[in-house]
């Protein structure tokens, strides 16, 4: 649903509005080139579950704000038109009353509880990361991500297992430059996409090479920082096959901007079939799309004897990739810093 | 024996020359020049920051890079964050504290008024290592303002110009905290209870707590920094047992308590002016207390809430949820008693009222959007989005800078002796209210939609509302002019100021003549 | 007190208001070529050294005379009883913003013993770092050399000897100053002084001895660190108290001070107990535990 562009509606409206479209728009929307159809005015439309509670929790919250909001000020306005000296009105004198200060303390404290507990079982739901259907490292560097497919349960089991790339932005430096139009996927387009199946749990561990990151996925509802020298957790269940972009969420230096994340979200068989794809170039060790995955994990471990004593301010791995880092991704870094961004 | 004559040491100020010109200036003890010193300070590092932040809209005008290079551009935001947090809001504060706190007390100057001088004049050397830092290799700091290792660690000689900047800022908050709790504890007038002392004096007394026990985290937190940086240790390095998030937790144990420093100050300046042009007295002066005091202690156990995505547990986010939105409460208090204050009040909209009116009406804004950033899930969505670069505009400027105009506005007659225009100061707060709501308003949207935080560029779906805001922000940069010219105007004539130019005014502030003399109460009035 | 119309005509005014000062200023610039020349040092400008040293003669000059002027307004009888409550609240709520800079240190000892330590140690940094197991005493995860700690029954038991005897030899300084008894004052001030310098030499000699011979030196990941910035910095804090109470024995010496009238003496005192109570502090959760 795209509102006509009137930047002044406020977002409370945008959010009613967007309530009573029929649900199948969602998943319409969801289908196509998403960030298109994408309401300018709310959250993304959801596609897992948690996003969705996240989605109708911001607009409960925002409409008992926008009720306070309006309930406050009419009063407030009321009082600026009609107790103002020019129309005559004389000043009262009253200044205190325990009773109504009771009063509008307990109140918002009782609106806040009707608040927290929705709030509390989706924060609940959120860190639950146990029994994943297939469990994914994603690993922040400066200034791309890598994926490594780690474990798949179920009728995943060794499926995935140990398919391993690096992903980076796809838009030319000529577009960013202004030289070349912009396509429109512009900054949210990848080389290689983080393919994962449909309706099924998956776990996603985050990690960094260098500085903190973030991997951020608004339509699933997940972001989790990426933390050099720590693995964190976060998981999400599409409900929706689709590819949805996100984008890096800390800062981490200069190209923090052109860090972006795509999941495409396959059928399961489309998953399988990808996978056996990938697979039998990795076996066949054809090098198209190199594997930081035994690279990463030991890299930590093996940056540091190699200083000894004095380990470097950065963390752990800092050497270790500009040895391993791929000639793909070398080549798009290159080409960055050779053209000066 | 009658001492006719001076004690050696003890000086009637008119026996001997006082310093003229610029000596005057450098070496004045006197809360009124300091004071002064402190709001030019804070204008001319408002304006600085100010085109900061308009390079950087400039470049976010429409998407792909135009203008600056995105390391450049990270030095900007950084840049405009520190500056007009440390250079501009809280010096402007001080400044209003300096001049005014002595006077709405009664007391002479302040306690400590030599140890005063020295924190205003610690301020430029550190404004001018943050200017250098531009230009050595590598540039300014550009880690954002919050100054996250490792990326900080990272960085070249700029950050450790930045880190003994803020070390240096950071004396000179203590030092002038400690002064402040010292004069209005020590040296108010007999007869004037802490529960008679006027609201401002409140809200500085505890602003000024937050700030002795803050500053020296801060100092910790950025002494690790430049230890890692330059010393091998591993604070922040899991090589060495040490952990990013840690910084995190160190630095917002000070920053949280920091943005409440940037509004307690604010709160006080909009409940003495709301009062005076009402007409009427504040309502509920004893829960305002109270609740200034609630939101000062909450502000110590809720600091994690900038961190709900580093990865705590659940039981840790939950509590720091429930704890930040508790904070809603005393603040709604706030809001609720500033209303009742207007009612059946007999209200007149001169420029001071207009920007306080304004400030309640926008600050609530900000306040309703840090409630739906409390909620933990909606955080993990909007953390770092332009949704929380929207929400700390609405309430440091639409918040702080608005109460600061406000109180400007309403003290300028008792500082020059001059009313300044009130038509022009009418249009000043039209235009900024209008232009600051087009600049933020649509950073809302932004951040909903999908739109991270310190980035010079972006996806197309997000260029229109920043066209939008970049327009607006270059309209509420050229309207701050106006302002000045407002000033300065007001300083070199007008129409004369009356000891109390507005009708509804209290306070032992408006019982000296405006302009106010250069020393007052030297002898301490009674308070009934 | 009594108050006359103008503050000039009576010996203490109610609250003195001093002059137009250039101390300040000469204190803002100390600091900035203290920053300045810290900058470029580390960033190996050579001469940025001289430029720091510079500042610190500045600083030292600004502190000299500074606290001389307070001295003479204070000995030349103009602070009232109000100015001494002042110095009282200030010296107070200094000495709190002091407390809350070593919370900071302790808060991130406790975080990295109880969180990030664990941390690195537990089932899913596996993937990370397998060889690593959590413990304390401890470097981190990433390095590989290794390193011993300082028994806490040791020198530092002696250090704490020392403070505690320290906090002793003051308080008995205070009582001779109440009662007017100069030569003791002096001496048991002398006596302080020496406790709270051989408590800086031991501490130097310890350090050195860890440096060399215990491979503990500051980057030795969590332990190193936090060993040495929680007891560097309060062994400055020490330097700093030991250099107060040099300046208020030769204030004793020269008849400063009365039994009714004597802030600096208390002030002191008090930031002396106050570095003896992070001692304890530190000996418990650094050394011992």
């Amino acid at each position: 649903m795209n509102l006509p562009h009137h930047p002044r509606i406020p977002s409370a409206l945008a959010g009613i509005a967007s309530l009573l479209l029929p649900a199948a728009s969602f998943a319409q929307e969801a289908a196509g080139p998403a960030y298109q159809a994408a309401s300018k005015y709310n959250l993304q439309p959801p596609v897992s579950e948690i996003a969705s509670q996240i989605y109708d929790l911001h607009t409960l919250v925002l409409i008992f704000c926008a009720v306070i909001f309006v309930a406050v000020f009419s009063a407030m306005f009321y009082a600026i038109i009609y107790h103002r000296k020019s129309a005559g009105h004389e000043p009262a004198q009253f200044h205190e009353n325990t009773t109504v200060e009771i009063v509008w303390t307990v109140v918002p404290f009782v609106i806040l509880i009707l608040m927290a507990w929705p709030a509390t079982k989706t924060v609940i739901a959120m860190k639950d990361t146990s029994s994943p259907d297939l469990t994914i490292k994603a690993t922040g560097y400066q200034w791309q991500w890598g994926y490594d497919y780690l474990k798949g349960e179920g009728d995943l089991k060794d499926v995935a297992d140990g398919i391993a790339f690096y992903s980076a932005l796809a838009t030319s430096y000529e577009e960013r430059t202004n030289v070349k139009p912009k396509d429109a996927d512009y900054l949210l387009d990848v080389d290689n996409r983080l393919v994962v199946p449909v309706g099924k749990k998956v776990r996603i561990l985050t990690t960094a090479n260098d500085v903190l990151h973030a991997w951020w996925v608004p339509a699933l509802g997940v972001k989790q920082d990426a933390i050099p020298g720590f693995i964190r957790d976060t998981w999400f269940k599409a409900t929706a096959v689709g590819v949805y972009r996100g984008v890096c969420a800390e800062l981490c230096g200069k190209e923090h901007g052109f860090m972006p994340i795509v999941v495409e979200v396959k059928s399961v068989e489309d998953f399988r079939a990808w996978a056996a794809e990938r697979q039998k170039a990795r076996t066949a060790g054809a090098g198209a799309a190199p594997a930081p995955a035994a690279a990463a994990p030991a890299a930590p471990a093996a940056a540091a004897p190699a200083t000894p004593a004095v380990a470097a301010p950065v963390a752990p791995a800092a050497a270790a990739p500009a040895a391993d880092v791929p000639a793909r991704a070398a080549t798009s870094v290159a080409a960055r810093s050779a053209s000066g961004g | 024996m009658q001492a006719t004559h001076s004690h050696p040491a003890v000086h009637d100020h008119h026996a001997h020359a006082q310093p003229t010109g610029l000596m005057r200036w450098i070496t004045t003890t006197n809360h009124k020049d300091i004071g002064t010193m402190y709001l030019w300070f804070s204008f001319t590092m408002f304006l600085v920051g100010g085109i900061l932040a308009l390079a950087l809209r400039s470049e976010l005008f429409q998407p792909g890079l135009q203008l600056v290079e995105p390391e450049v551009f990270n030095q900007l935001t950084t840049m405009h964050g520190v500056i007009m947090v440390f250079g501009a809001i809280m010096p402007a504060f001080v400044g209003f504290a300096n001049w005014m706190i002595p006077l709405q007390i009664g007391a002479a100057d302040m306690a400590f008024a030599r140890m005063n001088n020295w924190s205003f004049w610690l301020l430029p050397p550190a404004a001018l290592l943050l200017v250098i830092s531009f230009f050595v290799p590598g540039g300014a700091a550009a880690g954002g303002w919050t100054l996250y290792p490792p990326l900080s660690v990272q960085m070249g000689p700029g950050m450790d110009l930045a880190i003994f900047a803020l070390h240096i800022l950071g004396a000179s908050s203590i030092m002038g905290s400690i002064n402040i709790v010292t004069t209005i504890l020590n040296m108010r007038a007999p007869g004037m209870t802490l529960m008679k002392m006027p609201l401002f004096c409140w809200t500085w007394l505890i602003t000024a707590y937050l700030l002795i026990a803050v500053m020296p985290v801060l100092a910790g937190a950025i002494t690790m920094i430049l230890t890692d940086r330059h010393f091998d240790t591993h604070f922040f390095n899991a090589a060495g047992g040490g952990d990013p998030v840690l910084f995190q937790h160190v630095f917002w144990f000070f920053g949280h308590p920091e943005v409440y420093i940037m509004i307690l100050p604010a709160f006080g300046i909009v409940s003495e002016i709301i009062p005076a042009f009402a007409r009427k007295p504040l309502f509920g002066y004893t829960s305002m207390v109270y609740a200034t005091s609630s939101i000062a202690i909450l502000s110590f156990i809720v600091w994690a809430h900038h961190m709900f995505t580093v990865g705590m547990p659940a039981t840790a986010q939950l509590f720091f949820m429930y704890a930040t939105m508790l904070i809603a409460v005393p603040t709604g208090v706030k809001v609720f008693n500033w209303v009742a204050t207007m009612w059946k009040g007999s209200m007149t909209f001169e420029t001071p009222m207009l920007f306080a009116c304004g400030f309640i009406f926008v600050f609530t804004m900000g306040g309703f959007t840090g409630l739906i950033l409390a909620i933990t899930p909606i955080d993990i969505q909007l953390h770092d989005t332009y949704f929380v670069v929207a929400h700390f505009h609405y309430v440091l400027v639409a918040g702080s800078l608005f109460a600061l105009f406000a109180g400007v506005y309403y003290w300028l007659p008792k500082w020059t002796g001059h009313m300044y225009n009130e038509t022009l100061g009418k249009a000043h707060f039209w235009l900024s209210v209008i232009f600051f709501n087009i600049t933020f308003f649509v950073q809302h949207f932004l951040g909903l939609a999908g739109m991270p935080r310190r980035v010079p560029d972006y996806a197309l779906q997000f260029a229109d509302f920043n066209m939008i805001s970049t327009i607006g922000a270059f309209g509420f940069g050229i309207t701050q002019l106006l302002f000045l010219y407002i000033v300065v105007s007001c300083i070199r004539g007008g129409e004369k100021a009356a000891d109390k130019p507005w009708e509804g005014a209290q306070g032992l502030e408006w019982t000296v003549p405006s302009p106010a003399p250069h020393h007052t109460f030297e002898t301490p009035p009674v308070v009934r | 007190m009594s108050q006359s119309a103008t503050a000039s005509s009576s010996t203490a005014p109610h609250y003195f208001v001093p002059q137009p000062s250039t101390w300040p200023i000469f204190g803002s610039f100390a600091l900035f070529f203290m920053a300045l020349g810290t900058t470029l040092w580390m960033n190996d400008v050579g001469w940025g050294k001289f430029m720091l040293i510079g500042g610190l003669c500045i600083l030292f000059y600004m502190m000299f005379g500074w606290f001389g002027t307070v001295i003479g307004e204070s000995e030349g009888g103009l602070y009232s009883k109000r100015v001494d409550i002042s110095f009282r609240w200030s010296m107070g709520w200094f000495i709190f913003s002091e407390v809350m800079f070593f919370a900071a240190f302790f808060g991130v000892l406790f975080y990295m013993r109880v969180i990030s330590v664990p941390d690195l140690g537990s089932l899913d940094s596996r993937l990370l770092w397998p060889e690593f197991t959590a413990s304390w005493p401890v470097a981190g995860p990433g390095i590989r050399e290794s390193f011993q700690t300082i028994s806490a029954f040791g020198l530092p038991a002696i250090n704490t000897m020392l403070l505690l005897a320290s906090g002793v030899t003051i308080t008995l300084a205070h009582w001779a100053l109440l009662a007017n008894n100069r030569p003791a004052l002096v001496r048991w001030m002398v006596a302080t002084i020496v406790l709270g310098t051989v408590f800086l030499f031991v501490q130097g000699y310890e350090y050195v001895h860890a440096w060399r011979d215990l491979n503990l030196q500051l980057d030795m990941g969590a332990y190193g660190a936090t060993f040495f910035m929680l007891t560097g910095f309060h062994g400055f804090h020490v330097t700093i108290g030991t250099i107060m109470l040099i300046v208020i024995t030769i204030r004793c010496a020269k008849g400063h001070f009365t039994p009714e009238n004597h802030f600096g003496f208390e002030g002191v005192a008090w930031y002396w107990h106050f570095v003896d109570v992070v001692w304890l502090l530190l000996f418990v959760v650094v050394y011992a535990l």
